[in-house]
């Protein structure tokens, strides 16, 4: 952890869909430059708190602040504040390299100059300075992945959140992908992500598992692994999601 | 305003990137125009005529003769009384009659008012209003030849009956009814499909994320739309007019006045379209079947709504081509002014409004 500010507070967040409950009373912080894991099985409520906590979606009651600003008062400065990637990729396909990045970017609000500058010194460190101005179907998935995700934060954000990022991604790519998180995180964004592969969540700074809409833990990767004593991350998050009423 | 440029920038990379957009934009427009245009004014030649000539003087073989040397029509037969004529049209064996009153010398000449009918076989109505035309041209040229010089004029009135569909659609129907067809394809049915496609690539929720207010996004992927449709209306009527010859009678203006309310209120129900399918193919098919089929079949473009059953009737008022082709018709062929469609354009803008608050209220359905 490398700042106690918090960048993420979530006191009671309950959402309601009629009588189905998908966020049971939530409570949470998030601090920054954290990795923070959101875990749990399909239907357990992740992409729902996700939504709330994006602005897409209203939660029925509680208290939720994301970068200093509160999610139901300031939604216009929240989202200038905030990144998102989700688990269907998000780039144009029939755009090129440069086009997506200055489209998203100039939807932010960033000025011409700054992003030709900008993403120069990207498409160097990402070696794709040759694809600058192919489109995006042309490339393959895990480049295109990274890419995506090198836009969601390109204009620095407080937080970015992503929801399953890694979803069909070989293993050597989804540890790329990784190293690209921890650099952003380096640089202070704090990363709110949702997966269930469990081998990512070891990855994480914390980790919190939901099931059956509340959360159920959360802990550093150690400290859940010596409480359940399991020997990996899979462990630990079958022995919680036992307890699961949730029927398919 | 900057973002929302970048944003409408994008929209049209979008378009011209995509070819099947770019095909379905620019060429259905010029293909179906043609294609309906040279079916539809397919020149007349060698039509059968056949002839009840109750007078048989000197001006009625006059007048038959200068039709048949037009070759335009052919003379099959010589009638004494109309009696078979139902009978010759329901065997084919003409497709026009042409019956003198008797004395029609004596009454061009001395009551200066002489009436010829014309009967028609309407089972194809656009022949048969092309075929009337120009016999009424080839009357109406003998009729300035003989008054040359006179200082009473004389008169020919031809009167004209339609067997089979008496009351006939007129032959400039198509460009009214091409142009309600592809402003719907392309403002409704495109602008459907690319926000369901946003939808469906996870691109939408990116957008939404973003700073981009929802009618931000909204209005940027319907310009581009509002825009090309405006270009298409342009050319359709910029063609009737001079490849076809089909007039603008009434206000330029107005006109195109109209096809812009038209082409919102297929907006609008693009986007609610949009708003109720998740996926390109949906957006797809709920134009298709939605939109295209009663377009084309229930809005009176190639059936006259006459002569639909009852129910069929009634379904298509809810169909707004249905209203829009009554606004075109009258203004381009009647030359009619505001006053005389109001009441369409008043359901036209209803509809506007309804689809808009249905769209507002789904999409606060979604975020909630």
């Amino acid at each position: 952890m490398n700042s106690d500010k918090k960048v993420i507070s979530v006191r009671n967040l309950t959402k309601k869909f009629g009588s189905f409950t998908a966020n049971d009373d939530l409570s949470f912080d998030v601090y920054q430059g954290e990795i923070f894991g959101f875990l749990g099985a399909n239907g357990a409520g992740k992409t729902t708190a996700m939504k709330i906590l994006c602005g897409l979606s209203y939660p029925t009651s509680g208290e939720i602040m994301v970068a200093g600003l509160d999610v139901y008062k300031q939604r216009e400065e929240l989202k200038r504040n905030i990144g998102y990637m989700s688990q269907k990729f998000s780039l144009y396909e029939d755009l090129t390299v440069f086009e997506n990045i200055r489209f998203y970017a100039g939807i932010y609000g960033m000025s011409l100059k700054d992003i030709k500058l900008k993403s120069d010194d990207l498409l160097k460190k990402l070696d794709l300075v040759h694809a600058r101005n192919k489109r995006i179907g042309e490339l393959p998935l895990g480049w295109k992945q990274k890419l995506a995700f090198s836009v969601a934060i390109f204009h620095n954000p407080e937080i970015v959140f992503l929801d399953e990022p890694t979803g069909g991604v070989d293993p050597v790519t989804r540890r790329q992908f990784w190293d690209l998180i921890y650099e952003a995180s380096r640089n202070g964004i704090t990363v709110f992500v949702t997966t269930h592969y469990m081998d990512e969540a070891e990855y994480c700074n914390r980790v919190s598992i939901m099931v059956d809409g509340r959360i159920e833990a959360l802990d550093t990767p150690e400290g859940l692994k010596n409480k359940f004593e399991a020997k990996d991350m899979d462990e630990v998050f079958l022995r919680l999601a036992r307890k699961s009423n949730y029927k398919e | 305003m900057k973002r929302f440029i970048g944003f409408l920038k994008k929209e049209f990379y979008h378009i011209f990137r995509d070819k099947r957009s770019m095909l379905i934009l620019f060429g259905m427009p010029i293909v179906q125009l043609l294609l309906f245009g040279f079916v539809i004014t397919n020149d007349l030649k060698d039509v059968k005529m056949a002839v009840v000539d109750h007078s048989k003087d000197e001006y009625t073989s006059e007048i038959i003769n200068k039709i048949t040397s037009s070759g335009y029509f052919k003379l099959v037969k010589n009638l004494d009384g109309i009696a078979q004529v139902d009978e010759l049209f329901r065997k084919g064996e003409t497709k026009l009659v042409l019956v003198f009153e008797p004395d029609f010398g004596q009454n061009l000449i001395k009551g200066s008012k002489a009436s010829v009918q014309i009967l028609t076989d309407a089972s194809e109505p656009n022949m048969a209003s092309l075929e009337v035309n120009y016999l009424q041209g080839i009357l109406q040229n003998y009729n300035l030849e003989i008054n040359r010089g006179k200082i009473v004029p004389s008169q020919i009135t031809p009167q004209t009956r339609m067997y089979f569909n008496p009351n006939m659609e007129s032959v400039y129907m198509f460009v009214p009814g091409i142009m309600a067809t592809i402003l719907m394809l392309v403002s409704a049915m495109m602008t459907s499909i690319s926000i369901a496609r946003e939808k469906e690539m996870g691109t939408m929720e990116i957008l939404l994320v973003s700073p981009l207010r929802p009618l931000q996004i909204i209005l940027g992927k319907v310009t581009p739309y509002l825009f090309l449709s405006f270009i298409n209306a342009l050319v359709i009527v910029g063609m009737g007019y001079f490849v076809f010859g089909v007039p603008v009678l009434g206000s330029f203006a107005l006109l195109m006045a109209e096809s812009l309310l038209f082409i919102l209120m297929a907006l609008s129900l693009g986007i609610f379209i949009s708003t109720v399918s998740d996926s390109q193919q949906v957006a797809m098919m709920l134009s298709m079947f939605a939109l295209m089929l009663p377009t084309i079949l229930l809005s009176g473009f190639i059936f006259p709504l006459r002569n639909m059953p009852v129910p069929l009737q009634i379904i298509s008022h809810i169909i707004p081509p249905r209203w829009f082709i009554v606004i075109i018709k009258n203004i381009m062929l009647k030359g009619a002014g505001f006053e005389f469609v109001w009441k369409e354009t008043l359901i036209l803008i209803g509809m506007t409004a309804g689809f808009i608050g249905l769209s507002v209220k789904k999409f606060k359905i979604r975020l909630e």
